[in-house]
């Protein structure tokens, strides 16, 4: 149960992350898994992750744009007192969904978390988020092998970004 | 050292909860110090679940997830009893993992 190098646990994606990153972290890597199963453990998007521009992240991370969908329910507060914790969660019914992705456009860094969601789990997914300053939310859900959107604006009075 | 992976896993039905609370600082790169020096960036970039060896939830996180990290998801097919891993990788290299029972 510590935190450490020397014990880490084998996942799918450290495997096809490759052999070039086990050799520096110094891993061994014991097992390998069905292929069949990897579709679910893409590659840490890292690109994505570094985008200032919104638009350039969604692109980046699906290669293709979001269309608004009503069947995405998006929580998130109205105004939020303190920009480092904001509670955010989505929901949808929408068919399929094989992933989530959470977008703040004011944002240093715009793309805070993508969820790969696998067969039978489901798409409804919570969790808290930094806010720099008062901006949009924008909740991606991946269905079917579309992409739809929803926004919402969040009022932030105290950023979350140490300003 | 006690685990920095708490989870609260529930089975209802078909489906079970997974509620964590993960021990983090998630430090962003973009705040300062008292130096007024930035503090290096530093947070969990990916968080797997795995029920019974099988991934049910993959999180890839950045900058903007808050300190110490909390997120809920929910699956179909988890029974009491049975074993959910989870692990995290941050940016540093640094990892934990720990194995919980559905409750």
């Amino acid at each position: 149960m510590t935190t450490s190098i020397g014990r880490f646990p084998v996942t799918r994606r450290l495997v096809l992350r490759g052999a070039g990153f086990v050799t520096l972290a110094g891993f061994g890597i014991t097992s390998f898994a069905p292929a069949a199963l990897a579709a679910a453990n893409d590659k840490y998007p890292e690109d994505a992750f570094r985008q200032k521009d919104g638009k350039e992240a969604i692109r980046l991370l699906y290669g293709r744009t979001a269309e608004p969908s009503d069947q995405i329910k998006l929580d998130a507060p109205e105004i939020a007192e303190n920009g480092a914790v904001v509670p955010i969660s989505v929901s949808t019914s929408l068919p399929n969904v094989t992933s989530v992705a959470f977008v703040v456009p004011a944002n240093p860094n715009v793309l805070a978390a993508y969820y790969k969601i696998p067969e039978g789990t489901m798409p409804d997914i919570a969790n808290r988020l930094k806010m720099a300053k008062t901006s949009s939310v924008i909740a991606l859900v991946e269905s079917g092998g579309k992409l739809f959107s929803a926004a919402k604006e969040v009022k932030v009075t105290i950023g979350g970004c140490g300003g | 050292m006690a685990s920095s992976i708490r989870v609260r896993a529930i089975a209802k039905g078909e489906t079970t909860e997974v509620q964590t609370l993960i021990q983090h600082p998630m430090d962003s790169g973009f705040i300062k110090n008292d130096k007024g020096e930035f503090i290096p960036a530093h947070f969990i970039t990916e968080l797997t679940f795995e029920h019974n060896g099988r991934p049910v939830f993959i999180a890839d996180w950045g900058t903007a997830v808050s300190k110490d990290p909390y997120v809920k998801f929910a699956f179909k097919g988890g029974a009491k009893g049975d074993d959910l891993k989870v692990s995290w990788i941050d940016n540093k290299g640094g990892t934990d993992s720990a194995t919980f029972k559905i409750q």
